[in-house]
């Protein structure tokens, strides 16, 4: 059994996450809240947003994020491949800088016209 | 002779002018003091933004750049790097740029769009020494995410603000070792979601109802900070010290509209949001003179502030259109457990059906009920399933609530179900 705070709403309900029982959630008040409460322990995700370098902009960094949500135990490995990308200007939002950042199809994309 | 000039190219600034455009006003100048439009957007990488606007997730930069990309498509001028000094009643506009130097430009009408400053050391008087490595979170997130510096490599965050959350993550995302989060009060500033997502995920431990109680320099630079856990009128405990051997201090300690030129021109200021006093149409006390955003008070979710901005550029537009006759003024003052609200007064006869009006309440609340009362007499009433001092309340007020005050002030207030 797991307790976490869900997160998907202001109101905070005190989830309980039974591993053994296929992710059976308790303590939601809403569906959204089983849902969260079951990917949450079963299977993190997060989208990891960062910076790259960029030659010739506005500024020296290029704000960039995952296209999709990733595995959270694969965020620092993705942040290792980030600072081997170089951009030059100009860039727009939406360029895929990197394709398939974690194996399972994700790209790093722009998110801002520098 | 402009019909609006906005100063501040933020989101407020953004919505408010592009509204204004829409409504039929033409000569529309934006004043922006950085190099860019979007404002404090441009440094908030992560994402989050556009959930109520857009039903979508959005980074800073990508929520600006639809404000911006609307803008493109209307005649708004825009003046970048350049600072307005002063605004007066006569609507006024001073500024001063390096290309053009000082210039005396007129307006038919005003947005103020400033924004908001965060509070720094000096606001909350930290004992200690004066080293560099002492930072307010925003702007070490503009030095990582813009100016590509990293500021420091052991890093301790005093105050839970959003923020601080926010910076927590990225610093420990660049390689740093962010060691606490100190909060002197019993309870997060910040978002439960950045709570998780920011400290949990990466196992930094939130310290509340703790603070800051030295700050310890070596050659210039600090190298270590005392905390102490702190009694419940936050004095800090002895003989409850803590060691962090650190190089960095952030600051998320609150945030302050920025309101100089708002006071200089001798506008009616609230002392409870440190904003202009506003009508329900976000005019302030000098006709012609609006203000929306951050620098009437401060929101927790840019959605909110494009949308009052929006209702701000409207009225800006009316207000040069059709210039109004003078209306009779309905006060709207915080009852038990509200501590402000926006606006502070509606004229009835401006509003069609609804007002809209945006409070903060001082306690957590679950189960909970929102009255609108004249006197005794509950005029109006809200129930709500959970209020925190951190989330910004949003109630709509029927026009025959305002009518049936007559005049007398109507009071909002909230309590337990």
């Amino acid at each position: 059994m797991k307790e976490l705070v869900c997160i998907v709403c202001p109101r905070g309900c005190r989830l309980k996450v039974d591993e053994e029982s296929g992710f059976a959630v308790t303590g939601n008040s809403c569906p959204r809240g089983a849902e969260y409460g079951k990917n949450e322990i079963s299977h993190p995700t997060r989208v990891i947003t960062s910076t790259v370098r960029l030659q010739g902009g506005l500024y020296p960094r290029c704000p960039v994020k995952t296209d999709r949500a990733v595995a959270k135990e694969k965020m620092l490995d993705i942040m290792k491949k980030l600072n081997a990308v170089d951009l030059t200007s100009p860039v727009h939002i939406g360029d895929i800088v990197l394709e398939n950042c974690d194996g399972e199809g994700a790209n790093i994309i722009v998110t801002k016209n520098l | 002779m402009y019909d609006l000039i906005v100063v501040g190219g933020g989101p407020a600034g953004l919505a408010a002018a592009n509204s204004a455009w829409e409504k039929g006003l033409k000569k529309i100048l934006i004043i922006e003091r950085d190099k860019e439009l979007g404002g404090i957007l441009n440094q908030c990488i992560h994402n989050g933004f556009g959930l109520h606007r857009f039903k979508e997730e959005l980074t800073g930069p990508e929520y600006a750049s639809r404000f911006i990309k609307m803008l493109e498509s209307t005649g708004v001028e825009v003046m970048t790097d350049t600072m307005v000094l002063e605004i007066n009643k006569e609507h006024q506009v001073h500024v001063i740029s390096a290309k053009e130097g000082y210039r005396v430009l007129e307006a038919k009408s005003i947005v103020l769009a400033m924004g908001c400053r965060e509070r720094t050391r000096g606001a909350i008087a930290i004992p200690g020494d004066r080293p560099a490595g002492v930072f307010t979170a925003g702007s070490a997130q503009r030095y990582l995410n813009m100016e590509g510096y990293m500021v420091g490599k052991r890093v301790v965050i005093l105050g839970s603000g959003d923020i601080g959350l926010i910076m927590a993550r990225r610093m420990t995302l660049e390689g740093a070792k962010v060691l606490a989060c100190v909060e002197v009060m019993p309870y997060s500033g910040g978002l439960m979601r950045n709570i998780v997502q920011c400290l949990q995920d990466w196992n930094i431990p939130l310290y509340l109802s703790h603070t800051i109680t030295d700050i310890v320099a070596k050659d210039g630079r600090v190298s270590h900070v005392t905390v102490n856990k702190v009694d419940e009128r936050r004095n800090p405990i002895p003989g409850t010290e803590m060691e962090f051997d650190c190089d960095t201090v952030l600051l998320s300690v609150g945030l302050i509209p920025e309101n100089e030129l708002t006071r200089a021109a001798g506008i009616e200021m609230d002392n409870r949001t440190n904003g202009a006093v506003v009508y329900e149409n976000m005019e302030t006390s000098v006709p012609g003179i609006f203000a929306c955003g951050n620098v009437v008070h401060v929101h927790d979710l840019v959605d909110y502030v494009s949308a009052e901005s929006e209702r701000a550029g409207a009225a800006a537009a009316s207000y040069v259109l059709n210039t109004p006759a003078e209306s009779p003024v309905t006060p709207v003052v915080n009852g038990d457990n509200v501590s402000y609200t926006v606006p502070m007064k509606i004229r009835a006869d401006r509003i069609e059906k609804m007002a809209d009006v945006f409070f903060r309440v001082r306690n957590v609340f679950k189960e909970s009920v929102i009255e609108v009362k004249c006197g005794d007499e509950v005029l109006q009433s809200f129930k709500r399933d959970h209020m925190a001092p951190g989330e910004m309340e949003h109630i709509l007020l029927v026009k025959k609530v305002i009518d049936a005050a007559q005049g007398r002030a109507i009071t909002i207030s909230a309590r337990e179900a």
